[in-house]
Formats: structure tokens, sequence, C-alpha cells
């Protein structure tokens, strides 16, 4: 034993005999993983949530949050002399005075986009290959929580500086707030302490940005990350995966060491990004006025198709009672958002109803040979970028020579007609290459080799595949539609009747696909 | 007045009248040109005057009609003044290049004599804003930046943006960007209101704020792109695009060079 070894020993003796640490860490250290670049997806919105923390807390030695008017006496000139509330004037002393000040600001709102850029592409990946289903709905509804917070929570974020752009914002949340029907004005005059802008939300809002919020997204990220460990991790399907077992690398070494070497990198992106590329210039925007407002105001991407839907909303209005109901932001603004992110929440419950799967799942569905979840998730996203380019109609319009008027009605025309047509298209896309996998299955590989035959014909040669891929394109499940009878066995009609046909309906969409190949096939096609 | 009224149809009238309005626009000029040109004679003028429409008339006309009248496809000239065609002219938007929405800034097809004399020509036609002199335009002595500041974001900035480099209008107009036009011109755009754009007359902006306006812009023409590359300085668009783009890109590449299988 060496001395260095003897030091090391004596050290982990002492920490276990009073903490009791090493049958936790022995179990726990060698815990599998699986590896594949799509797991680490939600690492990245992970570390940058780090990032954040970390660039956030330096922020908060010199911000002031606090809308009391003072006169701007810094070192950017075009702003000197003017009036504006210490909350602007304290993030140009950030961003001009205070060293490095201006480089953690840019680090930390990169570091916010990319959290949500992050949640959502990792989204995408547990949604596209079913790694929701059961036992993983609770975790799913707490990453679509997280998902919701983040964008509240960047919201207010990029809303504390009180500039131009950030006070038109506010004003249109004030506006949404005000939108809801009878408690609307009450609840704005609540938010706000009185009237728009006053000189309570900004304050208020700090606090929310940074004591409420961040500890929900402590909380809420412990927990999603202690179920997966718990629930161990998904995996791809592949040879000598099962449902009972976990292929891949333990944590100690390699995890911790590609864990820890990928937080870095991400933390130097962000700050390469922070150092070259100019976010939020908020000297440029000027201090917030109610009465001024710039050509262009867009939000932060991530509530952009918010912005877009509510910019393509006809103007309807109705009046009742003396009350008026203003449907041109209460639809865009409120019910569309609310029954979107309520849907998403509730999908696994939906699937899991539609085809009556109540098992649990741990390997991975390949997304093609899940064709209507595949087509649902492309519709989704189809929906979201067309309200995410008409959040940016008038920026397109400049850039691209087209009239801001053609885009709009691309947009209103399009959030209806584009996400069936996208429906439609991926649920046929993953049907042929659920048939390109049989067909590769029971005829192999196309090599391009051309052979003529004796007597003159010309064949290609295929190549059995290998017989690890051939499982791979055959190990799937196909089950049949639900078979729901409409009466019962005495011929008496069970309840629901109508509830049991749309179930029925689904099921039998959600079932539609290309039969695989199976072992006959390929007997019967190894007889001619 | 019932004297000055009987004179009213006499024959000498609309000469004199002319010569008048020459005499008036002469002193105009030779006083508002002072700094640039030495002041024009009588003679000077009215050659230049005939320079102009010469040139208004092989150019011009077939548009705004051979008496700057103006027509079906364009607004009469009568009245204009010379701000509005040197705005219009030396910054190349006049003659149009097509009849689409709006005359684009490019590169002007008359030089500056050819202008001068145009613009002579229509303030020959009836009284309109002139020509702003150099002695005018002194905005680095006359401005204040942090007021032009205050000023652009409560009048220009809602079509020019945030940072002057223009935006959307309805049906495909658009407001241009005020990055690299000359004082002059800003000036002259100001007070003739050019196309969509509203004329903010001395009483709404006096002139000294204007001037301050214009050393805003030039502050803002000048600013070093603090914090790195600016991305066009047209707010969160471009970068959520930079996000999605090289952000997310580099990230997601180091995630698959990471989960590759050492070989």
């Amino acid at each position: 034993m060496t001395a260095r070894e003897r030091i090391a020993g004596s050290v982990a003796n002492y920490v276990d005999e009073r903490t009791g640490a090493a049958k936790w860490m022995k179990k726990n250290l060698t815990k599998v993983f699986p590896d594949h670049w799509s797991f680490l997806l939600g690492e990245i919105a992970l570390y940058s949530f780090v990032i954040l923390l970390l660039s956030g807390t330096f922020l908060t030695f010199w911000f002031d949050p606090s809308q009391r008017e003072v006169i701007y006496d810094g070192s950017y000139e075009p702003l000197q002399g003017l009036e504006m509330s210490a909350a602007y004037a304290s993030t140009l002393d950030i961003s001009f005075e205070i060293r490095g000040g201006l480089l953690m600001r840019q680090i930390h709102h990169w570091a916010a986009l990319i959290f949500m850029a992050a949640i959502v592409v990792h989204l995408m990946r547990v949604y596209f290959t079913g790694a929701f289903r059961k036992p993983r709905e609770f975790n799913w509804i707490i990453g679509v929580g997280l998902l919701t917070l983040g964008i509240v929570e960047g919201f207010l974020g990029y809303s504390l500086p009180d500039d131009l752009l950030s006070g038109t914002g506010i004003r249109i949340a004030e506006a949404i707030i005000q939108a809801l029907p009878l408690v609307g004005s009450y609840l704005a005059f609540f938010a706000f302490g009185g009237a728009f802008p006053g000189e309570a939300f900004i304050p208020r809002i700090y606090t929310v940005h940074v004591l409420l919020l961040p500890g929900a997204f402590l909380a809420l990220i412990t927990v999603h990350l202690m179920l997966v460990w718990y629930q161990k991790h998904t995996q791809y399907p592949g040879p000598g995966r099962t449902e009972k077992n976990v292929v891949g690398y333990p944590l100690l070494p390699v995890y911790m060491a590609k864990a820890g070497g990928f937080f870095f990198i991400v933390f130097g992106v962000t700050a390469f990004l922070g150092a070259v590329a100019s976010i939020n210039p908020i000297w440029l925007y000027g201090p917030y006025t109610p009465a001024q407002i710039s050509a262009g105001s867009q939000p932060d991407w991530y509530m952009g198709w918010l912005d877009g839907l509510v910019r393509m909303a006809p103007p309807l209005e109705s009046y009742i009672f003396g009350y008026t109901i203003p449907w041109n932001i209460l639809i865009p603004g409120l019910i569309v958002p609310g029954i979107l992110f309520t849907g998403m929440a509730l999908y696994p419950f939906i699937e899991s109803w539609i085809t009556g799967d109540k098992r649990e799942h741990h390997i991975l569905d390949r997304p093609r040979n899940a064709p209507n979840r595949t087509a649902l998730g492309v519709m989704s996203l189809t929906f979201m970028l067309v309200a995410l380019i008409n959040g940016g109609n008038d920026i397109i319009a400049t850039t691209f020579d087209l009239t801001i008027n053609q885009i709009m009605w691309f947009s209103r025309i399009g959030i209806f007609v584009l996400p069936p047509i996208a429906f439609v298209i991926t649920k046929r896309l993953c049907l042929s290459l659920q048939r390109a996998d049989r067909e590769l299955v029971l005829h192999g590989r196309e090599t391009g080799r051309l052979v003529m035959m004796p007597h003159g014909e010309f064949v290609e040669v295929h190549e059995p595949i290998s017989p690890e891929k051939a499982w791979l394109l055959t190990q799937h499940e196909q089950n049949p539609p639900l078979a729901l009878e409409e009466s019962d066995l005495r011929g008496v009609r069970r309840p629901g009747v109508l509830k049991n046909k749309l179930r029925a309906h689904m099921s039998k969409a959600h079932a539609v696909s290309v039969p695989k190949a199976t072992a006959d096939d390929l007997k019967e096609i190894e007889h001619h | 007045m019932k004297r000055l009224s009987r004179f009213r149809r006499h024959r000498a009238v609309a000469p004199l009248l002319l010569v008048l309005a020459l005499f008036s626009i002469g002193t105009t000029f030779s006083v508002a040109g002072a700094a640039t040109s030495s002041p024009l004679t009588a003679a000077e003028r009215s050659a230049l005057i005939d320079e102009g429409q010469r040139i208004f008339l092989k150019g011009c006309s077939s548009c705004h009609g051979l008496n700057a009248e103006g027509g079906a496809i364009a607004p009469s000239l009568i009245g204009v003044g010379a701000a509005s065609v040197d705005f219009q002219v030396a910054t190349g938007r006049m003659p149009m290049a097509d009849m689409s929405t709006q005359a684009m800034r490019k590169t002007p097809v008359y030089d500056e004599k050819e202008v001068e004399a145009l613009a002579a020509y229509v303030a020959s036609l009836a009284p309109g804003p002139g020509i702003p002199g150099e002695e005018h335009l002194n905005y680095e002595r006359d401005g204040s930046t942090a007021e032009g500041g205050e000023l652009f974001r409560t009048n220009c900035a809602m079509c020019h943006n945030f940072a002057g480099q223009g935006g959307a209008l309805t049906q495909g107009k658009y407001a241009p960007t005020v990055m690299g036009v000359t004082p002059r011109h800003i000036y002259e755009a100001m007070i003739t209101g050019p196309q969509s754009m509203p004329v903010f007359s001395d009483k709404t902006i006096t002139p000294e704020e204007k001037l301050s306006i214009i050393k805003w812009i030039k502050a803002a023409e000048n600013e070093p792109q603090l914090g790195g590359a600016a991305l066009g300085r047209v707010g969160p668009v471009t970068e959520g695009l930079l996000v999605w783009t090289l952000g997310l890109g580099m990230l997601v590449g180091v995630a698959v060079w990471l989960a590759m299988k050492a070989r």
C-alpha cells in the first residue's frame, strides 16, 4: 500500500465511521446509465440553471429593484441627465461601471435563452420516444411545470431592468390580466399596487424572480432528478436491452467525468455567447415611460409564440351587462395557452386511455413506430412555429421585403391549415419508414451491385442485414386497437356509448401500422 | 384695402409679383445657402430655375405633370418646397425605380448641381419649406444627445425602432433606417414628412430639438458594438435565432461527441 492510498483510505474511513456513507456510495456510484446524445439534452438545461444561479447571484449584488426616480450620471453619455428608475440606472451601472458586469448580464441572459431552448428539445426527446409512459407520468407533469415556470421566470427576469422594451412587455401582461372577465381589473390593480406602472411592480417581481421561483425550480428539479434516479433511466431498444435491465456505463468514473466535463462545456459556450454577442442592450432601449414605444417590440423567443397569437387575433369583443369581454386578448393570451399546456400535461394519461396500455415501459419507442403520437407532436410544433413566426412578423417583413399584412394572413390561415397537414404528412412518413424497415428485414440491404443472370435478366444483389439490426427493426410491439363492446354479454348496451366510440375510434387511429417483419414472413420469402 | 384691390387685376401685377417672388426666393436662398455658396444674382437664379425646369420636364413631368400639377400616379409638387425636392432626389428616392409601395433610398440619379436646380424650380412654383443651411445644422453645437434620445424614443422610435434601424408599417410600407443619413436630409424629412412620415413642424419639435435628435442619431450611428456583435439592433428576434442555431447547435454537437463510442 502506498502512502497516498493509506491517506485516502484513512480519510474515507473517517468519513464513513461518522456518516455511514460507504454503503450508499458503493451502491449508487456504480449505478448504470445508458449512453445516448439525446439523454444529454436535459443536462444542458440543468447546467444552464446552475449558470443562471451563479450569474444571477452576481447581478443581485448591484441591482437595485426600485422604481424610485433617479437622475442618471453614469458613464453612458446618451442617457446622462435623464430621469429613470433606480432599477434601470443600476442595470446601466452593472453594464458600464461594474467590472465584468456586462459580461455577467449577457451570460445570465444567454443562459436563460439556452435554458428554455434546452428544456424544449429535452421535452421533444421525451415526447417523441414515449419516455413519458408509465411509470414516468409524474415526472412528465413536473417537466411541463418547469417549462411553464421557466417562461414566467424568464419574462419576470427581462422585465426587471425597467427599460423601454420590457416595460412594453409588462404593459401587455397587464392587458392580459385585465382581459379576465369580472376579476381582471381588480387583479391588475392588486398586482401593480394601483394603476400601471406604479412603483410596486418591479420590487415585487424581483422577489418572485430571485427567491420564490428559483426555490420552486430547485425543489422541482430535485424531485425530477430523484425520480429519474429511482425509476432508472429509459433506454433505446437494442440487443441485450430489456424492460428489466439498463445497459450502459457506471456513474463513476464514466458519467462523473462526462457530466462534469459537459457542465464546463455548457458554461464555456454560454460565456462565449456572452462575450461575443450582445443581448438585451438596455442602454439602447432607453428608460421606460408609458408614452413611448419602439417598432419591433418583441418578447424573448419562448414568449414569441404567445405574442404571435395575440398579433394574429382578429378584433373580437363582446359587451355583456356593461362589461367588455375582449376575446381578441382572452383567446390567444389565456384560453389557447391554457388548453395547450393542460393538454400537454395530461397527454400521458390521454394516450394510455386511448391505447388501454397500463404496463410499465422502460424501452423507448422509435418515433416511427408510434405514428399517431409522432404526428401529433409535429402538428403541435407546427402550430407553435406558425405562432412564433407571426410574433416576429415585422422583423420578417422588413428583412425579406414582405408586407406585414401578408404574414399575418398567412399565419391566420396557416395556424388552422398547416398543423393538420403536418399531422398527415408525418403519419404517412412514419408508415413509409416502417415499410422501409420491413423491406430491409425481409429483403436485406441494397448493395447497388447489378448482376446479369445467365438468361439475361438484371437483378440487384441484396445483402442480409446484421442480426442486431434486424432485431432493432423488429423488436417493437404492435398492439391491435382496443376492442370495446357496445353491449355486454346479455345484450344490454353499456353506459357511455359515445365515449367508447370515440375511444375505439382514436385507438384504431393510434394502432395504424405497417405489419412488422416476422420470422414466418422471412421463412416464406426463403421458400421462394 | 379698397385701393389695393382695385389694382389687383392691373397688367403690371403679374410680372411684378413674379419679380417679387423671385426676389424673395433669391434672398431666402442667398441667406440659407450663404455658408456653402455665394449668393446668386437674380439672373443666375433665373437661369437656375430654367435649368431646373428643363430637368423637370425631361425626368419628372411624365408622372408629376408638365407644370408639376400632379396626376393619377404622382402628387402635385406645387408648394412642397425645396427641402422636399432635396430630400427626395438627393437621397435617390426620386425618380422612383418602379411604382412599388414606397420609394427607397438608392444611388441618386442627379448630381448636386442638378438637384439644386430642380429644387429651385419647384420652390419657384409656390412657397414651401426651404433647404436648411449649414449654419442651421450645427447639431454638435446646438443639440443635446440625451434630450435627442428622449425625443427620438417619443416621436420616432415607434416606426424607426429604438436604435433607428427602421421598422415595418402596414401593407409593405416601412420606416427606413436612419443610419447613414446626412443631417440635412434627416432635418428635411422632419420638416417635409416624406411618404408615410408625418410632418414635425417647428411648433411640434423646435429647430433646436430637431438638432438634438440628429445628434442622438449620429451618436447611435457611431456607437461601438458594446457587449459584442449587435445582431442588427432589432431586439430579441435575432437573439432567439442565434440561440437556436449557434448556441444549441454547439451544445447538441458536443452532446453527440460526448456520447460517441470510443473506437
